[in-house]
Parts: structure tokens; sequence; C-alpha cells
């Protein structure tokens, strides 16, 4: 057999990559009979339910369970945060937090059981005023988060007798002097939650030694080590199961402590456990992303070309102390010379974890309304200063592929009809319209991937991967390649995943998952079609490079008499299945996948100046993303992206109360999110001229979700011609700023 | 989630005999769409839940001898849209539909709309309707609370977007009890409250006590109309909202109603702004003049000072639209549902 050469067809070659294939578990999903892990019930399962800390800063003196140990229906409670007789106190630093468990018979056992659950807490200062560095350098709450300074070798050196810093901080100051345009900001955007509409949690239940787990999980293959390193036990005695998941975006990568107390319960209790988090504990313990608010000032020259850049920025991460990574700014657009700081502040929150595009949402709008700020403060038009400003940017091979979404994304988006200088449209009533840019990277590094693919002598085809589906659509993308590959409709392929017993795949995190298992389903069925064609050759006595394998034949091309049915060419395997298993590992040099994508996002609002009420009119998405394997999945992927760009741009936002620190919008009724009215026209471009076609697959999870706020920030800018600072751009900010401007 | 028992009478007599119970604590259940919710939060925490559903005689609309339309506390939000009887009560029909979620106006009954517990977080975080008498609200989070009859301990806002609409159409609200067969009539605007201590609730409900029926009068030749200021379309609460009843004779106003929603603990009747408003022509100015006097007396607390200028704009607004204006601002189209029910036959035919 001759050495396999991966490579996906030819564009008028694909029957099926490329094209549009509705999801294969669409039906399950829709009406309800696919199982995710909150449908999972088990024979004799316990529910258990969980006292959150109703403090966001205290000492967890003592706790006394007899009241509720004695709630009819309830079997045993389970201490997480909560010290036993004699053990010294524990600090809580975060509203939510979990003390203690209930398991019982029954839901509403369980929570009576945990309302009778008696804590004695003291009661310690909190703070949680993410957006003050003023106050929090009062109470010593900051720690500092990285910096820098990088300036143009044309520049010089300091003196041997010149001290650096002080060398540095006048070499930027001639730059700001030399500026013929300098711009001077503050810029902000608050902590959000991941809002998993499916709460973490898991179903589970031990085996003798061998723990099951029905997980709700993006991380299939590896959470199974992280429930046997905390429970002693090795990972081959751990199962973890997901066939669907709702909703992880970066936080359901662990078994979180939650999920180790499911399991250390269940083994107490000797029966299957069920803990889902309760909507409340979710937002608060479930998953947040970082707030970041930035001091910026950069220097342009006569053309609007940023110069020199100099920020200083500051947020939370919760009580770890971070705040949204200093190495992402200025974001994309890159001067010769930049200064850069930052400084994390520690709240009484949660410590944030990833969420879609860790930090460059945050990073890409405290960065890009400043260079907003640029084209308002001369009057120009802001695309003409996002193209100008490609000269400098952190990846100068996209410059070219930006401009071409730029122009993609102005003709789409009526650009030159309705741009006007900032705050110089027309006003209809109190209403003023306007039009913002956002510019965004991302990898997309394909992960790693094993497939175990088993081609039966009836024909039948199955594959095994330890990945998930996070709702993207993996399960199809799966299918599709397999069945490309192999020339069967799809519904002949019988695509397995979701399960730690299957070879692993690695997390859906970072945009890697489409290029993960595509390397692996693509090598697979390509190693076993090149079995399978060596079998026929054989048979029809031609070179098995005449063959193809299309429309459920293998036949020679060119030749219509001379061809086997897909059975009668499976027929000839054998008695066993041929069984192949494919390896990627992530980094390795491929014909089939790549990295680095680039897009922007265009965003036409209209503003109430009355009301401060901000409605999106029309959004642009032009994105390139290499091969596309699934348009209608990519196409939703992107749609879906733009959504939760508008809900960080205008809508949600952590609210901690300023006097006891509590998180009080922690339940959806009162976290504002965007409804289907609030989301206007989306208009996404899926960019894939041939030069993108041939990178090979590259992920599209995250960049979409990055460019939209941004975008948005700067439309109500170009339509106010005052800048809202913050996001989100509530109503009250909206006038806020309104009347700041008026004086 | 406390344990409870859950009744499911079939006439009012026996709903009353169930709410009266002396030993238990006991609720109303229409809809479902908030106790439900509070329910498993444990804020409301009632020992018998009374499930009013399939009471026959709350299930309709009907219009009496009088031309008054009677509105059953089991009919929900989309029927009160789609009856050609309520046509003439405009006001109410658009805040109906500014609600614009198929399940909430499909699952939720106008009454139980107008009992909405209040959506402040502190009390749906189990602080109480009071909040530790206004303290957490007066150093806490309290952009969406109160502007006008905040000096008192009760900082919330009442939570119904359709009693403003109501009051200034002039319904009364029939209430059944303590006794079975006690019935008695009130002025909408009386159902609601504002509680000085923590044990009163934000309406004047009695133990035993439940509204059958809101009783809309004939509507003559008044116009209404109803302005929510809404930072977006559905189910969440408006930040500010206004409803207004006017009678317009010869280009002049003759009678003016105007009550503001989400700005008070009760459904803020702007009784002096109206007054003012009499012999008035309806004009952008003079409908703006009236906003700014309908405000007159609101105290910012440290977050809301914006929801003054929001009341103002809603007010305004509520006159032009019913005067059939252009408000100016941005409104959105009302959305149309995509299917209505078929109606119930009604006990009388």
């Amino acid at each position: 057999m001759a050495e396999v050469q991966y490579n996906w067809p030819r564009n008028h070659k694909s029957r099926l990559v490329g094209q549009r294939v509705t999801r294969v578990d669409g039906m399950v999903k829709s009406t309800g009979l696919a199982k995710y892990t909150y449908d999972v019930n088990l024979p004799k399962q316990l529910i258990v339910r969980a006292l959150g800390c109703p403090h966001a800063h205290c000492r967890v003196l003592s706790i006394d369970t007899s009241a509720a140990e004695k709630v009819p229906g309830v079997v045993l409670v389970h201490l997480i945060n909560a010290p036993t007789s004699g053990q010294e106190p524990i600090e809580i630093r975060a509203d939510g937090t979990l003390i203690a468990c209930v398991a019982a018979e029954t839901e509403v056992a369980a929570a009576e059981g945990v309302a009778k659950l008696n804590v004695q807490y003291e009661l310690l200062e909190s703070f949680t005023e993410d957006h003050d560095l003023a106050a929090a350098e009062a109470k010593k709450r900051t720690q500092p988060a990285g910096g820098g300074v990088s300036l143009d070798e044309a520049l010089g050196e300091p003196g041997d007798d010149e001290d650096e810093a002080e060398w540095e901080e006048k070499t930027l100051e001639k730059l700001f002097a030399d500026s013929a345009y300098v711009v001077e900001g503050d810029y902000g955007i608050d902590a959000i939650t991941h809002c998993c509409l499916e709460p973490h949690g898991s179903t589970l239940h031990w085996d003798g030694s061998r723990l099951k787990v029905f997980l709700s999980t993006q991380n299939v293959s590896q959470t199974d080590d992280g429930f046997a390193g905390a429970l002693n036990i090795t990972a081959d005695d751990v199962e973890v199961r997901c066939e669907h998941i709702g909703g992880g975006f970066g936080s359901k990568f662990q078994p979180n402590y939650w999920g180790i107390a499911a399991a250390e319960i269940s083994k107490k209790a000797g029966r299957p456990v069920k803990f889902m988090l309760t909507r409340d504990q979710e937002l608060k313990i479930g998953g947040n992303r970082p707030s970041g608010f930035i001091k910026v000032r950069l220097g342009a020259d006569e053309s609007g070309v940023v110069q020199v850049w100099d920020s200083h920025h500051w947020g939370t991460s919760g009580f770890n102390g971070s705040t949204v990574a200093v190495g992402n700014f200025p974001y994309v657009y890159v001067p010769k010379n930049y200064r850069r700081k930052a400084t994390g502040i520690v709240t009484d929150n949660e410590p944030s974890v990833a969420w879609r595009a860790p930090n460059h949402p945050q990073a890409c709008a405290l960065t890009q309304t400043a260079y907003d700020d640029l084209a308002a403060k001369m009057q120009v038009d802001s695309l003409d200063i996002f193209l100008r400003n490609l000269e400098n940017i952190d990846s100068p091979e996209k410059a070219s592929v930006f401009a071409e979404q730029l122009r993609i994304g102005a003709d789409l988006i009526d650009w030159r009809k309705h741009w006007h200088p900032h705050g110089k449209g027309t006003k209809k009533g109190s209403v003023v319209e306007g039009l913002g840019i956002g510019i965004h990277k991302w990898a997309g590094t394909a992960n790693d991937s094993n497939c175990l693919l088993k081609i039966h002598p009836d024909g039948g085809v199955e594959s095994f991967c330890g990945t998930q589906d996070l709702g993207t659509g993996t399960r199809t993308v799966c299918a599709i390649v397999l069945a490309e590959t192999l020339g069967l409709p799809i519904d002949a392929v019988k695509v397995n995943i979701g399960s730690s017993t299957y070879p692993f795949s690695g997390a859906s995190g970072g945009s890697t998952t489409v290029g993960a298992v595509t390397e692996s389903h693509r090598r697979a069925a390509q190693d076993a079609l090149a079995k399978i064609l060596d079998l026929v050759a054989t048979k029809l006595e031609v070179p098995a490079d005449q063959l193809e394998a299309a429309n459920g034949k293998i036949a020679v091309v060119g030749y219509s008499d001379k061809e086997l049915t897909w059975k009668q060419a499976c027929s000839l395997i054998g008695i066993k299945p041929l069984e192949v298993t494919s390896t990627y590992a992530r980094g390795t040099a491929s014909p089939l996948s790549s990295q680095n994508v680039g897009g922007i996002q265009m965003a036409h609002v209209a503003v109430d100046t009355d009301t401060g009420v901000a409605k999106i009119k029309r959004m642009v998405a032009v994105q390139d993303m290499g091969l596309i394997i699934n348009r209608t999945t990519a196409e939703s992927q992107i749609y879906g992206a733009m959504i939760m760009s508008i809900a960080a741009a205008l809508f949600e936002q952590r609210i901690n109360d300023p006097k006891t620190g509590l998180f009080v919008n922690s339940q959806l009724e009162s976290y504002r999110l965007p409804r289907l009215g609030d989301i206007g026209e989306l208009i996404v471009h899926l960019h894939e001229p041939e030069s993108e076609r041939a990178r090979g697959v590259i992920g599209l999870g995250e960049p979409p979700v990055i460019s939209g706020a941004a975008a948005i920030s700067n439309a109500v800018c170009n339509a106010l011609g005052v800048r809202v600072p913050s996001l989100p751009m509530t109503p009250k900010r909206v006038l806020d700023a309104l009347q700041s401007a008026k004086g | 989630m406390k344990r409870f028992q859950y009744a499911q009478p079939h006439t009012e007599e026996e709903a009353v005999e169930l709410l009266a119970d002396a030993k238990r604590e006991t609720v109303v259940l229409a809809g479902g769409t908030d106790l439900v919710g509070l329910l498993k939060r444990s804020i409301v925490a009632p020992d018998r839940v009374v499930d009013i559903g399939e009471i026959h005689s709350l299930r309709h609309i009907e219009r009496d001898g009088d031309g008054n339309v009677w509105v059953g506390a089991a009919v929900h939000l989309d029927e009160f849209l789609d009856d050609g009887q309520t046509d003439p009560y405009a006001s109410a029909k658009q805040v109906i539909q500014g609600i614009s979620s198929i399940q909430l106006q499909c699952q939720g009954t106008v009454v139980g709309e107008l009992l909405r517990r209040p959506n402040c977080w502190y009390y749906r975080d189990g602080h109480g309707l009071l909040a530790k008498k206004g303290v957490m609200v007066i150093e806490g989070a309290n952009r969406y609370h109160a502007i006008l009859g905040n000096r008192g301990p009760a900082k919330f806002v009442n939570a119904s977007r359709l009693a403003p609409a109501l009051i200034t159409l002039g319904a009364r609200v029939r209430v059944m009890g303590p006794e079975p067969n006690r019935e008695s009539f009130m002025d909408l605007a009386d159902l609601f409250r504002t509680p000085q201590t923590d044990a009163e609730k934000e309406n004047t409900l009695g133990r035993g006590q439940f509204v059958t029926h809101i009783i809309l009068p004939p509507h003559g030749n008044r116009i209404s109309a109803s302005y929510e200021v809404r930072q977006g379309e559905g189910p969440d609460p408006p930040l500010a909202a206004a409803a207004v009843s006017l009678d317009v004779r010869n280009g002049r106003v003759q009678d003016a109603r105007i009550v503001l929603g989400q700005v008070a603990p009760v459904p803020w009747v702007a009784a002096e702004a109206a007054s003012h408003f009499v012999g008035k022509t309806i004009s952008e100015q003079s409908a703006a003049v009236v906003g700014h006097e309908a405000v007159a007396g609101a105290i910012a607390l440290s977050e809301n000072q914006y929801k003054i200028q929001l009341a103002q704009v809603a007010v305004k607004r509520a006159i032009l639209r019913a005067a059939g204006f252009d408000t100016g601002g941005l409104d959105q189209p009302m959305p149309q549902r995509p299917f209505s029910r078929q109606p119930e036959p009604s006990p009388l035919v």
C-alpha cells in the first residue's frame, strides 16, 4: 500500500465538506430526546443540594447539621467548606461558595435540609469595587499584573550613565510631544458570567471501585484524571460521559469541587447521586470573565497612524487578584512604541475561568475604542483609521486579509451611505444613528485527537473519539469528514463521541476541536479507504490509484462499468472489521489544519438620547477560518458569538452590592441578556477565498465573539459624539455620559 | 422549596375556604409564572397553594349590562390581548404587547401580573420586602429602585406593568373572602400599598381574600396609551413607565389620569400633574411639562438619578402616543404573536 497523503478534496470535488449540512443530532435536540447531563437519572439516586455562602467575605466558624439530618428524606450531610468540631474556621472569599451539601431522596427534601443547616459566620469586610483603582489601593487590594515597554530600535538606547526608566519616560514623552494628535481616554468593561443554560453538575455512581460519571463537561477525555486525582484512584477506574452539553464557554474543563463532593457522597451513601448547581450558584461560582478598566494615551501622526501607546489597566478576576492579561494590549494594532501596565484587584468574587476567547474581547474593546476616539478627534472616517493602522499590527501577514475583510464588511453594512463624522449625524426626534468597527485575531490551532474507525465487512461504518459536542456541531463535522472521505451518504456513518473510554481527544477550548477531529477522522478514513482500495484494486485488477470512492461505490475513474458497491467492497475485508486508529498531535505540521485567523465586525446602531437606550440595527461579521467543513454550523457559530457580543456591549454585567459584596443579579430574571428583539439584523460573511481554504481547517469558536463589543461601542460613540466609557452601555451609562459631556 | 399542600377548587367559595385556613399559610396560584420561581427559592413558603385555574367563573372576559368589561382572574394575558371586548383599552393592550414573551403572555394571567411580587433583588434573595428597613437598598445596588414614594422603609418598585394602564382606565377589582360569600369591590389603585413594616405586603388583600375579577368601565371617548422605557425587548422589567387616559374635546384636555410605573412601591398616581393638564392642548411641549410635573418630589437614591429623566420621558411619550403623535423616540414596533388560542365557551352562552 502506498503511503497515504493526507489532504482535503479540491473545492469542486467536495460533496459535503464546505456545504450546508443539517446537524445529525438536530432532531433529537429539538424534540427533547437528547440526553443532557441534567436529564440523566439513575435508579435509587439521591439528589444533592448545597448551601452557598450568603456572604462575600467571612469565616465559617461552625456548622450544626442536626436539624438538617432530621428532615424526612435527608440521607446525609456532607461538609465542603465548613470546619468540623475542633477545626480552624474557614475563610470564604466569594458569595455563593459552597459550604455544605445535603443528599436526600427528593429535591424538595434536599432543599429543606439545606434550609435547616445552621452555620455560624464571622463577617469580614468585603471589597468588590473593581473599577475604582484608588479605592482598591487604599484598601491594599491591588497587586502588580505585569507590563513593560517596547520602543522602536531606531530611537536608540539609554546612554551608559542614564537611568533606563527615566530614558524610557523621556523618550515616550518626546513621542507624544511630536505626535500630531494625542488621544487620552478611560474605558472599561465589567465582569460577566458564563450563564450556561445547563448548570454545572453530574450524575454519577460507583460500580465497586469504578466511578461512572455523567458530567456536563467540555473535556470528556481528561476529567477522568481530575476525578481520579482527587479521589485517590487511577483514571482507568473512572468513566466520564457527556452526550450533550447545555453550554460551557470555557467554564467546564474540570470536575470542580462539587463534582468531587458528588463522588464522595455517592461513595458514602452507596447510591447514585445527582448534583447540579442551582441557577444562582451557576452564576456565582460556575464561571466568570475578568473585568478591565484602562487609562490610555495614544499619539498619532498626521495621517492618523498611531505611533505611541501608553496604558495602565486594572480590573479583577476575583479573589486571586488578577485582571485581563497584559500581553494582549494593545490589541491587534501594535504601534512601534508602547508601554503597558496592569494591576490586579483582589475582590471578594469567585476566581475567573476561561470565557470564550479569554482576554481578547476585553483587550479588543479597551484598545479599539481608543483608536476610534482618534478618528473622532480627527473628525475623519473610522474606517480609514482602521485601514491605515493596518501598517502596524502584530500579524503583518494578515494585513491584506484584514483590509479585504474591512472592504467586504463596509459593503455589507453600507458604510459609505450611513457614515457621518462622530456626533454629526442627523437627529430624528431624539434618535441618532452610528457606525463602528472592531477587528480581531485568534490562533485556532488543532488540538490532540485520536480516532478509532471500524469498517465492518457488511459496509457498516462507526467511529469512536473521546471528543465532545459543545453544541457547535462536532458530531456533524465528524460525520461529514467520514462520509466525504468514504464516498458515503452522511447517515451511513455512525459517530460515537462523549466518552472517556473512547480514544483520547483534547478538551474543547481555544477553538481547537474542529481542527482536532477533522485531523483524526480524515486521517483514519483516508487510512481505511487506502486499505479498501487496495483490496478492490486486486479484485478489479486495476491500480489502486485509479480508484475513487464516491456515491456509495468504489469505481475506476472514468470507467463506469468497473466498480463495486461500498458493501461489495467491504465484503473483501474478511470476517473481522477493519479497524484503524489515527493520531494527531497538536502542533504537528499538517496539510489538513493550520492556525491564525482574523475577522472584522461592524455595527450600525440607533441610540435614543432621551432614554439612553441603544439598539442594534445591523451587525456584520466577516471571518476567515481556513477550510469550512459545515457552512451551516459555521455561520451558526458566528451568529451566536455576535449575540454574545451584543450582550456584553449593551446588557450583561455582574453587579456586586457595594456594601456587602453580594452578587445581587445572580438569577437570570435580573441578569440582563438580549432577547430576540434586541439583536437586529445579523449578517455573516464567511471569508473563504482559495488562499484561505488552502490553509486547511482552523478553529472558529472564539474569534467571532471578540470584536463585536468594540464595534458596538464605537457605533454608539459615532452616533452620540460622546464616548460611553464602560461596557455594558446601559441606559444609565449612556445618559450619564451625555450629562458629563454637557458639563 | 418547602413541601406544601396543593388544592384545586372549582368554585370561588371553595377557594376562599381553602385560603382562609387560619392554621396554614396559603397562597393563590394562577399562571404561576412568578410564584413557582419564588416557591422554588423558598422566598414564598406557604403550607398550601390554591390553584384557581379550574374555577370556571374566573376564566372569561364578559361585558355586563352597564357596559363594564369583567376580566376573570384566570384569564391569560394573550386572551386579554385577543379579545375584541378589550379593544377600546389601548393602553393595556400596548403593555401586554410590550411584554413580548410568548411564554409569559400565554401562561401569565392578567390578575397575576397585577400581583407580581417586587423584582427587588434584595427581596428575591431572601432579605425581605423592606431589606432591613430600606438600609440595604440605600447603601446598596439601587439602580432599579424607587425614586418616588421612597421616603419610608420601602424602596422597591411595584412590579406590575399593567397596573398603571388599568388604573388610568378606571379599573376596579372584585374581591372574595375572607368569608366564603363575602364580596367586595375597590378601585384598583387601592389594591396596592406601600408597606411600612415587615409584616405588611405590597397589596391590601387580607388572609382568605383573593381577586376574582377586574372590572373595566365603559371607555367612552377617552384616549389612552402606555409608554415603557425598556432596556431591551422581552420580559425584563421596564426602567420606567407611564400610562395616560385623556378626555380631549375641541383640542383641549378635559380630564386626565396619569399613572407611573416602576418608580415607586405602588403604581404612582400623578394627580396634580394630571389636573394641571386640564384645559391644555396636547403638544410635545405641553406633554414635556406634564412629564416634568409628574416626577415632582422625586428623590434619587445613590444610583438611580437617571430614572427621574426616564419617568418624565415615559409620561411625555405616553401622552403623545395617546394623541396619535410620533413620540420622537426609539420606539420598537409591537411584536405580533404568530397564533391565537381558541376561546373557550362562555358560561353564560
